[in-house]
């Protein structure tokens, strides 16, 4: 099997998997009262997983749109270092870049800087693109369809998927001591002002939590954004 | 979620997006690289103890806090995404039928 199609195949594989994230996302978008056209919109549109689930969180606790949105951008803003990664490489593709740039995420950053050469590294980028959009939009469709179906989200403990989701996304960043520190002090703020400020507030306080983990030492600790091949959904 | 709130994230996605590629290495600077790094544990985690422990701006333990404990011992025994998400609702939905 040759290199070509060894990250083809893998992109696709890769695409199902995020597939069931977003089936999630949907079901959870649905249940924080999106619309199919809204849900959807949010995953053509926005396309960065984590930031969509943030979002449909905030707004299911309670939170206003203004903080639901700040917090999701807070976490897209990643994105852009994504993006000056595979500046060069994708520098090659013209004025297509402009449209590509939209799939510049978690996975498919992870996937082109895992290959060798500059035409593996962008044939990758656009196949996991191209496989991630597709799983992830057919995904959130099927999802909302699903929550809608389902009625009462708490009689199936849906409530309890919104935290669980994050968990599941939180392991790869907890790798370093300052990601763990951002962690636990993020959480800490959160809690202690929940009863003092209104809805949405605390999660955008706990983005201070960076501070002190940026004044720790970083002597051997690597800071590679898209260190790890699939870290969760983007 | 209202369709201003959606198309602004939109745009500001895509913003961050598109900046990094057509800036480039340029500012690539290590500050900026280890702080936008911190912003998705800090994040996730209040997230984490918000939906959890949250409720109209007050503070409650409920039977979302058993979901929780499930889902991180999942997550430390290497489930996978869509496994973590249902063993948490369905210890979450069972801790109520027995409440």
């Amino acid at each position: 099997m040759t290199a070509t199609s060894t990250h083809r195949r893998d992109s696709v594989a890769l695409g199902a998997a995020v597939g069931l994230v977003a089936i999630t996302f949907g079901v959870l978008a649905s249940t924080a009262g999106l619309s199919l056209a809204k849900a959807m919109a949010m995953s053509l549109l926005v396309f960065t997983g984590a930031s969509q689930f943030a979002a449909v969180g905030v707004i299911s606790s309670g939170g206003s749109p203004v903080s639901a949105v700040a917090g999701a951008l807070l976490l897209a803003a990643r994105n852009s270092l994504y993006g000056m990664r595979l500046s060069e490489r994708l520098a090659r593709h013209g004025w297509k870049r402009i449209p590509g740039a939209h799939w510049v995420i978690d996975e498919t950053t992870a996937m082109s800087v895992a290959q060798d050469d500059d035409d593996a590294a962008t044939e990758a980028f656009w196949w996991t693109g191209a496989a991630l959009f597709t799983f992830w939009n057919l995904g959130t469709a099927i999802g909302v369809l699903v929550g809608d179906a389902i009625g009462d989200p708490e009689i199936y403990g849906l409530d309890a998927a919104f935290p669980a989701s994050f968990v599941a996304l939180l392991g790869p960043h907890l790798s370093t001591s300052p990601g763990r520190v951002a962690g636990l002090i993020g959480a800490s703020i959160a809690i202690v002002a929940v009863p003092f400020t209104p809805a949405g507030a605390p999660i955008l306080l706990a983005a201070l939590a960076i501070i002190p983990a940026l004044l720790m030492p970083t002597a051997i600790e690597t800071t590679d954004p898209a260190g790890s091949p699939v870290e969760g959904t983007s | 979620m209202s369709w201003t709130a959606i198309l602004v994230l939109a745009a500001g996605a895509y913003g961050f997006k598109l900046a990094g590629v057509l800036v480039g290495t340029r500012i690539e600077h290590p500050l900026l690289l280890r702080s936008v790094s911190l912003i998705p544990p800090a994040l996730f985690c209040a997230l984490i103890v918000l939906q959890t422990f949250e409720r109209d701006t007050d503070l409650v333990l409920d039977a979302r806090a058993v979901g929780l404990v499930v889902a991180l011992v999942a997550t430390w025994r290497k489930v996978p995404f869509v496994g973590v998400i249902l063993l948490a609702m369905a210890a979450t939905a069972l801790a109520r039928v027995i409440a």
